[in-house]
């Protein structure tokens, strides 16, 4: 969903003014940004899955920032923010002009201990991480119990060693009487099943 | 049994400790900044203990069902410090966040010209923020420290309504009453407050205005003092209508002014993510 879809299904009139403002003067995005919460309230929006009325009040108004200095600013608000306003940020990504500097964001998130960011982390910006530092990230999900389906394009950027990796945790957490949850057990299921496929075909090939 | 503790310091405290807390009927908790034991001897040393408070605090407690929310301010004890006065400079970007219902602590430790300084600007901190205010009254010298404290409070202009006196004991309760402020009450182990001595200040004074805390920090404290306080009342002979007053209504009352106070999924864990790390010992 882009900006505009958002704030059609948003509707709340004070945001569209607030956008017009941090427009025009964007220094103005700091107090409307810290209080978008209670203002726009925290239900899930109806239209808009995944999205909160204040995360989608604060995505709205980081998409109305110029595009001069946004990427410091996008910055400066999430070092700056509450957890929430960090959630709001991540999920704002997508929707914003910032290329591979969302990469600094993005290992900051994933470094925390909150569940939120992390999966946050992993939508479709995460595309600017680097293989190893993505299959870390997957891993801590599996880890720490964050569902693979807010991964975005799991089973495209999946690979072998990844698929090591999740045998090596399955490993561990069987030696423990524990299992991996059902979603990393499928992926790995998966993984195992094309390597297989593979070395089906290239024995073909070979003789 | 609810109870909203309106005073403790969960960054001391263990994950296992919100479970107990959550366990024995803690739906709401506001942590104010104060000082950690360690002085510290910078402004981005506050940034970071602040940013935990409104980030992985209330996370924390969100896992347990638990609504956490904040209080922000120099402390009187570091007030003193010059290292720590730029933190002021620092506040008026906190005190615009949602999770943000009150200045504080702020106060008198050891009444010096800067702890008069610090606790008068951020009582005009509050007015411009519309915010109320959380008090901490000393430890030491405490019946002057807190007709100190009302003068000072009142000279602000901010509403006696808005200003909530804490660590009050049967020599202070009186002048903060007649003040028109709201009464704390910081139950410890041993020291200071104890569970029945606070059912005979409430058999005096009635429940009006009145909030009562664990405080409960890195020192010798306890955070289900809240709960040992709600069962004395009940055996003293107060209703349930008289406990929930003081337990969960005084508090939502008075920090409800803010605007800023969130409690809906009170009760409710966290969703999602129940296998969380912390849940189960970090990662
Ligand atoms: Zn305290």
């Amino acid at each position: 969903m882009d900006a505009y879809g958002l704030l059609d299904v948003l509707g709340q009139d004070w945001v569209t003014e607030a956008r017009a403002e941090v427009a025009r003067r964007p220094g103005a995005i700091g107090r409307h940004f810290a209080s978008a919460g209670r203002r726009a309230g925290r239900a899930p929006l109806d239209g808009a899955p995944g999205w909160r009325a204040d995360e989608a009040a604060r995505a709205l108004l980081l998409a109305a920032l110029p595009p001069e200095d946004l990427t410091e600013r996008v910055a400066v608000l999430y070092a700056e923010g509450t957890a929430d306003e960090k959630l709001a940020v991540l999920k704002a990504l997508p929707l914003l002009p910032v290329g591979a500097e969302a990469v600094l964001l993005l290992r900051d998130a994933i470094r925390t201990n909150d569940a939120r960011l992390l999966r946050a982390a992993l939508g479709p910006s995460a595309r600017h991480l680097d293989q190893a530092a993505w299959r870390q990230a997957v891993l801590k999900c599996v880890f720490t119990g964050v569902p693979l389906d807010g991964v975005h394009g799991l089973d495209e950027r999946a690979d072998a060693e990844l698929a090591v990796m999740l045998a090596g945790l399955a490993g561990e957490r069987a030696a423990a009487g524990r299992a991996v949850p059902a979603d990393a057990a499928a992926l790995l299921d998966r993984l195992t099943q094309q390597k297989e496929a593979r070395c089906a075909s290239s024995t073909r090939t070979s003789t | 049994m609810r109870i909203f503790d309106p005073h403790i310091h969960m960054t001391s405290r263990t994950t296992d400790d919100y479970r107990r807390m959550a366990a024995a009927g803690v739906r709401a908790v506001v942590e104010p900044a104060f000082w950690l034991g360690q002085p510290r001897t910078n402004p981005g040393s506050f940034a970071d203990y602040f940013d935990s408070l409104l980030g992985w605090e209330p996370y924390r407690a969100g896992l347990f069902g638990i609504r956490h929310h904040a209080t922000i301010a120099l402390n009187p004890k570091e007030a003193n410090d010059p290292r720590c006065r730029p933190v002021l400079d620092l506040l008026p970007r906190y005190l615009d966040k949602d999770g943000v219902v009150a200045v504080g602590e702020i106060g008198y430790d050891s009444m010096t010209p800067e702890e008069d300084d610090a606790f008068a600007r951020q009582l005009a901190l509050a007015i411009e923020h519309d915010l109320p205010a959380l008090v901490h009254t000393p430890h030491r010298d405490k019946a002057r420290g807190t007709r100190r404290t009302l003068d000072v409070a009142a000279e602000s202009g901010i509403p006696p309504g808005r200003v909530l006196v804490d660590h009050l004991n049967e020599l202070t309760v009186e002048i903060v009453k007649e003040s028109g402020c709201w009464m704390g009450f910081s139950i410890y182990p041993e020291t200071k407050m104890s569970p029945p001595r606070m059912v005979e200040i409430l058999r005096r004074h009635g429940p009006e205005r009145v909030l009562v805390n664990s405080a409960a920090d890195w020192g010798h404290s306890d955070p289900l003092l809240t709960l040992e306080t709600a069962r004395a009342m009940l055996d003293a002979g107060f209703d349930a209508d008289d406990v929930d007053r003081v337990m969960w209504s005084n508090p939502v009352e008075f920090f409800g002014q803010s605007g800023r106070l969130d409690l809906s999924g009170a009760d409710q864990p966290e969703p999602a993510f129940q296998g969380s790390s912390i849940l189960r010992g970090g990662s």
